[in-house]
């Protein structure tokens, strides 16, 4: 029986199965190269200071969103598996400004107690 | 019956809807099939071990009184009579670029059960990644005979050897790892396993196509994680 209706039920399977116009890929696929390319020049060109953290944040950011979003699909996924997969990566947000303080105080030390050439 | 369920149309969607699905009394992942769900929860724990590798980086560096290497100048190649610099990085970000990007369209092809073109593309990206591969091997290789050591560098902070043999590893070995997961994929794709739903040797489930976009989605991954790789060891 399941042989058969198999193909009856195809176009309500068609909402788990992920199917897009190939177009929608290569212009992905494009932006990302572009994207590459300008956080490659941020190096090339020698951008210093908080105008290439700024860039590099910016395109690291948009790069990894066009990924997650187009290439693995998370658009067309239901808001349950999107809040289950892309909210804990936040605690790392956390765990980064804990590990920024405790660097500060080992600088810190370092400093005051070891220095004796910077 | 199992399909009639998955109709989306007929479920809540924003905030309304994740409640209603998480408090279904059924599977949460309304859309995700089990395997799809368990390769993103996977994909999630790696998330926290990359995350911590590059925190831990982080935290190196900031709490070091000694300068830090500048990566601009110790990945440069001498290409033509100057220094280029950064460049052998620029083009490993390329290539797995490209890799997602013939990935992505095997995926496609698979659903659409065009089965030798799907096996090509996958192949192609096998290729893609085993180049990655290589050209990270080359790296090492440069990197070691200049005298970098996981305890000491001719430029400056010690610590700059260790995260970088650590992270990069790591990560070379995903990419390892993809390329094996990549052919096992293909050889079935192109055996057409999945148009005959025949078993798999080892879980005895029927192979569908499905598999091909679970096997993107970790390829996927690694591309994302040299994303934030490259943008935080490489350009910072």
């Amino acid at each position: 029986m399941s042989e058969t209706t198999a193909h009856l039920h195809a176009p309500a399977q068609a909402h788990s199965a992920q199917q897009h116009p190939i177009r929608l890929y290569l212009v992905v696929w494009g932006m990302l190269f572009v994207l590459s390319a300008f956080s490659y020049m941020v190096d090339y060109l020698g951008v210093q200071g908080l105008a290439r953290w700024t860039l590099i944040i910016i395109f690291m950011m948009l790069k990894a969103g066009l990924i997650v979003a187009v290439f693995m699909h998370m658009a067309w996924e239901r808001l349950a598996l999107v809040y289950a997969i892309l909210l804990p990566p936040a605690a790392v947000l956390i765990f980064t400004a804990l590990m920024v303080s405790e660097a500060n105080y080992t600088i810190l030390t370092r400093l005051a107690f070891f220095s004796t050439a910077p | 019956m199992a399909q009639s369920l998955d109709n989306s149309e007929f479920r809540p969607t924003g905030l309304r809807g994740v409640a209603a699905d998480f408090s279904s009394d059924q599977r949460a992942f309304k859309t995700a099939s089990w395997g799809k769900a368990m390769m993103w929860i996977f994909l999630l724990s790696d998330t926290f071990v990359f995350g911590c590798f590059l925190l831990a980086y982080m935290t190196a560096r900031m709490s070091t009184p000694v300068p830090w290497p500048n990566p601009s100048e110790v990945f440069a190649l001498h290409i033509g009579g100057q220094d280029v610099p950064l460049i052998l990085i620029a083009i490993m970000t390329f290539v797995l670029i490209s890799s997602s990007g013939t990935m992505a369209m095997a995926v496609n092809f698979g659903y659409r059960r065009e089965r030798g073109r799907t096996a090509a593309l996958m192949l192609a990206t096998a290729l893609l990644g085993a180049t990655f591969v290589g050209m990270q091997a080359f790296e090492w290789t440069k990197l070691i005979s200049e005298g970098v050591r996981p305890w000491e560098n001719p430029w400056g902070a010690p610590q700059f050897g260790s995260t970088f043999f650590m992270i990069t590893g790591f990560h070379g070995t995903h990419v390892t790892i993809g390329v094996i997961f990549l052919l096992i994929v293909a050889r079935k794709v192109w055996r057409g396993d999945y148009d005959l739903a025949r078993r798999g040797f080892f879980t005895s489930r029927k192979g569908q196509y499905e598999s091909v976009e679970i096997m993107g989605l970790y390829w996927h991954f690694v591309d994302l994680v040299w994303v934030f790789i490259f943008a935080f060891f490489y350009l910072w």
